[in-house]
């Protein structure tokens, strides 16, 4: 897969970059665009996931909710979420339905955390993939995730996710799951493209009674690659917990910038002072009188 | 006992038991496996100090299982060493005579017992960092007990195990300068024993403690 369309921008655990990296250009720069106000919940996207990526997912058991299964498993790289919402303001219940998975972030909490070099990869075009022979299985993705995505097989103790079907964007082929949706909830293109595309439907919803619709590409974490359309882009959070303002943890952000740095120089300090110390002092000698005193004191002499 | 041992054992002062040096030796041992294998993991600069370990998977794997058996160790050297590493007046004045004794110039410094104040140091901050090592430990050990903690809760827990294990390096620095600088101390740990000047010079009052032990063999007994 030499296709330029998967150069490398970035790879986990690498400083200072990838030499001779190509920088991300506007026009090359592939996303998803998910409209919540289109889909209907049928599931299909997750259908054609499995059937792409040659996945099986435990039968589950019912709970009452249509969520199914329950959550995102190693399995399950995308996953449909059902929120009903009793709209106070409108009186009306909302059947708010949300296609859960990676979102494939310009900055990701992921890439930023994991140990393991080239374990996690940033393609030029956005796609943000987990490369499985370098993955150790340490969970220090799912610590860096703002959305709670990367899941550990039990069975490999290696991490997964939604790859953007990169094997199909490669040679020119949508994601698997935008070929399956039947209302075409699911559209895939250029960055550009969806942003032009969802200012379209945006507009279409405002015109039909709803003033907050608009775009979630959110900033905090420098834009994603997958962006959903809402109808209440004001509360991200009424779509299964979807985040108000998602960036890597400062937590996350701390441990691996800071303390990295100042962990590493304190033990080098210490290190070195010690070094510093034994050059100027020389060794702390035990003398013949020392010796003949505490040997007087060992014997009671004194 | 033949009579090289003799005059070997004339001058020595029985420092630490077998019993002592094994618990020691396990926990240094444990420690830097530990040290070796958490750099890996804590800067990618490190990384390749997994191959020690057989690559990354191995090396996340062992490591959470060795932090189990230094653990265990410590908590035998704690039980062992809590009481003689209480703090005392002494350990105050020696403190304030610090720069002192950084110029091996202990004669003015106040007579010291088994420990000194920088070593009670080192031992307090070693239990306390090894205890939130322990317990942070086992929050970031999602082989077992990823479904204990949220998420959250984790990356506390992996910046709280980063910070103290800095800590716990830091201080085990500290800990190996003292016994190379100190010349005569690293034998305390190998053979169990040190010279009587080596205790004069260093630790008085535990010379004269030992000294007036009834239970103190007679030399050549």
């Amino acid at each position: 897969m030499a296709d330029i369309a998967l150069e490398l921008a970035r790879q986990s655990a690498t400083a200072g970059g990838i030499t001779g990296a190509l920088a991300p250009k506007d026009d090359f720069q592939v996303s998803k665009l998910i409209d919540t106000s289109k889909c209907i919940g049928c599931k299909a996207c997750q259908v054609a996931c499995l059937e792409w990526n040659d996945l099986r997912e435990q039968v589950g058991v019912n709970t009452g909710v249509y969520d199914n299964p329950h959550d995102l498993t190693e399995n399950t790289w995308t996953l449909i979420r059902f929120t009903e919402w009793d709209n106070t303001a409108t009186g009306r219940l909302e059947w708010l339905i949300r296609k859960d998975g990676c979102m494939h972030c310009a900055d990701p909490g992921c890439l930023k955390a994991c140990p393991s070099p080239g374990a996690i990869v940033q393609y030029t075009n956005g796609i943000v993939d987990f490369n499985h022979s370098a993955c150790i299985g340490c969970g220090y993705c799912i610590k860096g995730c703002p959305f709670n995505i990367p899941r550990i097989s039990k069975t490999t103790e290696k991490a997964y996710k939604c790859t953007l079907c990169v094997d199909r964007v490669a040679v020119g082929q949508g994601p698997a799951c935008a070929k399956a949706c039947p209302t075409q909830a699911i559209s895939f293109g250029t960055k550009a493209q969806m942003k032009q595309l969802a200012e379209k439907r945006v507009a279409d919803l405002k015109s039909r009674g709803f003033d907050q619709a608009g775009l979630y590409d959110p900033p905090g974490v420098g834009g994603t690659h997958v962006m959903y359309v809402l109808h209440h882009n004001d509360r991200p959070q009424l779509y299964a917990s979807l985040p108000d303002n998602p960036r890597i943890s400062p937590v996350v952000e701390l441990w691996k910038g800071a303390v990295k740095y100042a962990g590493i120089a304190l033990m080098g300090v210490a290190a070195l002072t010690g070094v510093l110390h034994h050059t100027v002092m020389g060794a702390n000698r035990v003398t013949a009188r020392d010796e003949e005193e505490g040997e007087k004191i060992q014997e009671g002499r004194k | 006992m033949s009579p090289s041992n003799d005059t070997i054992e004339r001058h020595a002062v029985s420092r630490y038991t077998t019993g002592a040096r094994l618990n020691h030796w396990v926990t240094a041992i444990s420690l830097i496996l530990l040290a070796l294998s958490g750099m890996a993991l804590f800067t990618p600069s490190l990384f390749f100090l997994t191959g020690l370990f057989g690559g990354g998977t191995l090396t996340r794997e062992i490591h959470p299982w060795i932090g189990v058996v230094l653990f265990f160790s410590f908590a035998g050297l704690f039980v062992r060493f809590v009481r003689l590493n209480l703090w005392n007046a002494d350990d105050t004045r020696w403190m304030r005579n610090l720069g002192a004794v950084m110029r091996a110039d202990e004669e003015n410094v106040a007579e010291v017992g088994k420990y000194n104040a920088g070593q009670k140091l080192v031992f307090w901050g070693m239990s306390l960092l090894i205890l939130v090592l322990i317990t942070s430990g086992l929050a970031i050990w999602d082989e077992y007990f990823f479904a204990y903690t949220t998420i959250d809760q984790k990356r506390f827990a992996v910046l709280a195990h980063a910070l103290a294990a800095v800590g716990a390096i830091t201080i085990w620095i500290v800990h190996v300068y003292a016994a190379i600088w100190v010349r005569g101390t690293v034998r305390a740990m190998t053979r169990g024993t040190v010279t009587a000047g080596w205790a004069y010079r260093h630790h008085r009052k535990w010379l004269r403690q030992k000294a007036a032990e009834p239970a103190q063999r007679a030399p050549g007994a």
